[in-house]
């Protein structure tokens, strides 16, 4: 529990500080395999499998949503030539 | 007899006709002719109820016809609980006063209609047929007035003889000074009036009653006010207030002068025949109140001689001639209210008789002379008409012998009776009366002197043929010198002087030989008790109060009467007094109050002195030295000039009656204007004002609060408008917290509970 916690964190803050939006995607990657990290070790707890089964699940999302976010990012990149976060707010203010 | 209502009515439904029709259509003749043919039947019709009453026994000659019932009975609560009873029917009472009234009123009244028709010929044709009217209409109410039988019924003439006088004094409204006269008159009239109304009033109040027969009879039972100033007192000096306003005495007799301006037709009938008379018939209607008052019989004798004297005094420097013989008819109206005043009822009543035969004829003299002398009324330009109006001068000159008091003209007889009784009663009266009878003689010969003797001094006029532009003769042309007046004008004056002549007949008094007729016939007139046996009737001085003591309102076929302490003698039992009537004159008429036969003679001739002194005086004064009177007139130029003015009382009512009733008035206006007015314009201020007041909430509160909450929305979406960034990174910490705080909650609060 402690790991996943940790990993959370990490994911978290690079999620918050990061500029690069690749770097973004990866912590978002990191904070949803602290999330199966977690799911698996009360599934040993409680001997259920229900557990398990849940990160089967969102490995599979995990896996389509970065397929879907590196297309929009390479959309971005198209239009835009950057990857900076900052620059790809459309809204002025 | 029981058709007397026609007479007033007749000369009413002329007036109406005249009014309504004759204005647009009548012709002046129609006009002339239907007013004169409805005052020809009411005398036809007064003759003949007077000669069937004069068939009557003395005691009997009370004729009353009720018309109808104007109120009808009512109760009525009075004070102190007394229940009465409030009725009063329009009727109308024909005794000897009331006869000899109607006859005046319709015989002169008829004279001077006819006179009329010659004297308005120049008029336009309405205003002919609109002076016909009023004349009608004011014998309409002046015949109402002397048949009435009750006070209501008198008052009603009493306000309409007052207006007609207004109407006819106003006849040319255009002409200022007659509309203002006909104002001053109609306004003194009222302040008379006033006066009456309350005593009339207390009157009913006092005796529960407004019938004549039903107050005199009990009044008679009262005591005589000799000592205090009582109930009786006071009603007859109210009334006596209403007769001055009516009858001109002082202090009211202001408007008669100015009335003058009216048509000099209207000058006779009017203000020297019938209205004027009108105070003193109501006096002589109210004996039985006046002779138990007898502070105000002396105050009424006082105030007539004072004006006797005073207008006498007047007319003395007079030089208009209708001026002269207005002063003149107010003088001799205070000779009749001294002799109403000293109790000679009937001699005053005579003297009005004979005063309107012979005022009459003088003013319809008057009249003639001015038509003939083209509107010139100076008697300054007069002078030597004699020779040009003949008839004139010798019928003018009849009635002024008439009012002169010289025997055997009928003023006379009158004027000497009111001396006699004056001296019996009055000794201060009775000189001031002759002071007045000097004063008369003098100024009537003067304006005769003026007027027909000597040489002419009036303006000068075309010989015929020539009709240059001249001073208006009315649509006759030029005016060719003074002449004589149209036939229609003479046969009136004709009529009067033999009237003039004649008149007197009826009142010769028993000492030198004649019976006194007319003292005898008005007698029961100021007796109470209608037809109750007479008591003596002769100056009442001489007999004690009457026997007059029958009950309120019984007839005086039954009935006892509680005979005072009378001379024996004198209350008689019932009817076939007839007979004891003459036996009982025979008695006292040698023996007036005491006088012998030869004293009354002296005082006779003494009259007859006074007057020929004033007639020498003036004839020397103006005929044979006229330059006595310049020389007079400069020497005493302080009197002259205080008795040409009018002793100033014009000017002195003008500045304190006049001008406080203008004074209050102005000072009520300006109260209206600024406070009442202030009060409405104040409240429509008001209104204004919270309107405003609202109006200006309206804009800054209400408006304010509805802008306020638009404000604050904007400044909050203001500072909510920073949240969107537009940085992903903002977002996902925003995020982040979110769920910490959801966590956080759901650990905290909902775990715990």
């Amino acid at each position: 529990m402690v790991l996943s916690a940790a990993l959370f964190i990490i994911g978290v803050i690079g999620v918050m500080t990061r500029r690069n939006i690749i770097v973004i995607l990866m912590s978002i990657e990191l904070m949803l395999n602290a999330v199966n990290i977690n799911l698996v070790a009360f599934s040993n707890l409680w001997q259920n499998a229900a557990g398990q089964v849940f990160v089967i699940f969102v490995i599979c999302v995990a896996a389509a949503e970065a397929a879907v976010g590196l297309g929009i990012i390479l959309a971005f990149y198209r239009n835009k030539e950057t990857v900076n976060i900052d620059e790809m707010s459309l809204m002025r203010w | 007899m029981d058709l007397i209502w026609l007479i007033p009515l007749l000369p009413g439904l002329g007036a109406a006709v005249n009014g309504i029709f004759g204005i647009r259509y009548f012709s002046k003749r129609t006009a002339g002719v239907l007013a004169c043919t409805t005052m020809a039947i009411a005398l036809g019709v007064s003759l003949t109820a007077f000669v069937q009453l004069l068939g009557l026994s003395p005691e009997a000659r009370v004729h009353d016809v009720v018309l109808f019932d104007w109120f009808p009975r009512t109760a009525l609560e009075m004070a102190g609980g007394r229940i009465g009873s409030l009725h009063i029917p329009w009727a109308f009472r024909l005794d000897p006063l009331s006869s000899m009234m109607i006859l005046i009123v319709t015989g002169i009244g008829f004279l001077i209609h006819v006179y009329s028709i010659g004297y308005m010929h120049d008029e336009p044709r309405g205003g002919v047929a609109r002076y016909f009217a009023y004349l009608n209409l004011f014998c309409f109410f002046m015949l109402t007035l002397v048949l009435g039988a009750n006070y209501l019924v008198m008052f009603v003439g009493w306000e309409g003889v007052g207006l007609c006088s207004y109407l006819l004094i106003g006849y040319w409204y255009e002409k200022k000074s007659a509309a203002d006269a006909g104002k001053k008159a109609f306004i003194a009239n009222r302040v008379g009036d006033w006066g009456f109304l309350l005593g009339v009033f207390l009157i009913y109040f006092t005796f529960g009653s407004f019938d004549f027969r039903e107050v005199a009879n009990a009044a008679a039972t009262l005591p005589v006010e000799t000592a205090q100033f009582g109930t009786l007192s006071l009603i007859t000096l109210l009334l006596f207030v209403g007769a001055t306003g009516k009858s001109a005495q002082i202090p009211l007799y202001v408007w008669l002068p100015d009335a003058m301006e009216g048509p000099t037709p209207v000058s006779a009938l009017i203000h020297a025949a019938t209205m004027v008379t009108a105070g003193v018939y109501m006096v002589g209607r109210n004996a039985v109140l006046f002779t138990h008052a007898p502070m105000t019989m002396e105050i009424v004798a006082i105030v007539g001689v004072l004006t006797a004297v005073m207008a006498a005094s007047i007319g003395l420097v007079q030089t208009d001639i209708k001026r002269v013989l207005a002063y003149s008819t107010v003088s001799q109206l205070g000779y009749m209210f001294v002799a109403m005043g000293v109790g000679a009822f009937a001699a005053g009543a005579f003297h009005l008789m004979t005063h309107a035969f012979f005022k009459a004829l003088l003013f319809l003299c008057s009249g003639a002379v001015i038509h003939g002398m083209a509107g010139e009324q100076n008697i300054l330009k007069m002078g030597g008409l004699k020779k040009y109006m003949p008839v004139t001068y010798a019928t003018m000159m009849i009635g002024t012998l008439a009012i002169a008091g010289i025997p055997p003209f009928s003023g006379f007889f009158s004027k000497d009776e009111i001396l006699l009784q004056a001296f019996l009663k009055n000794k201060f009266v009775y000189g001031m009366a002759a002071f007045a009878a000097l004063m008369t003689a003098f100024y009537m010969f003067r304006l005769m002197s003026l007027t027909f003797f000597g040489s002419y001094r009036g303006a000068a006029w075309e010989t015929a043929g020539h009709h240059g532009a001249d001073a208006g003769h009315g649509g006759h042309g030029a005016w060719h010198g003074p002449h004589e007046a149209p036939k229609s004008m003479m046969f009136a004056l004709v009529v009067l002087a033999v009237g003039a002549v004649l008149a007197g007949l009826v009142g010769i008094p028993t000492a030198i030989g004649g019976g006194n007729a007319i003292e005898h016939f008005l007698a029961p007139s100021f007796e109470p008790g209608g037809a109750v046996a007479r008591a003596d009737g002769l100056a009442p001085g001489v007999g004690a109060s009457h026997a007059g003591a029958v009950a309120t309102g019984t007839d005086a076929a039954q009935g006892t009467h509680a005979a005072p302490a009378a001379a024996p003698g004198e209350a008689q039992a019932r009817l076939g007094v007839a007979a004891a009537a003459p036996a009982h004159e025979g008695a006292p008429a040698g023996h007036e109050g005491g006088l012998s036969k030869a004293f009354e003679l002296g005082l006779m001739a003494f009259s007859v002195l006074i007057g020929i002194i004033g007639i020498a005086v003036a004839y020397r004064f103006y005929v044979r030295r006229p330059e006595i009177a310049a020389r007079l007139e400069q020497r005493l130029a302080g009197p002259h000039r205080v008795l040409t003015n009018k002793y100033y009382v014009d000017e002195l009512y003008d500045a304190t009656v006049i001008k406080g009733t203008m004074a209050s008035a102005n000072g009520l206006w300006a109260f209206d204007r600024r406070v009442v007015d202030g009060t409405v314009n104040g409240s429509g201020w008001m209104t204004i004002f919270s309107s405003w007041f609202s109006g200006i909430i309206d804009k800054y509160v209400v408006d304010g609060l509805v802008n306020l909450v638009g404000s604050v929305l904007q400044e909050s979406s203001f500072v909510f408008r920073r949240l969107q960034t537009g940085l992903i990174q903002n977002y996902a910490l925003l995020m982040l917290f979110g769920v910490f705080a959801f966590v956080s909650i759901y650990l905290l609060v909902v775990r715990s509970l």
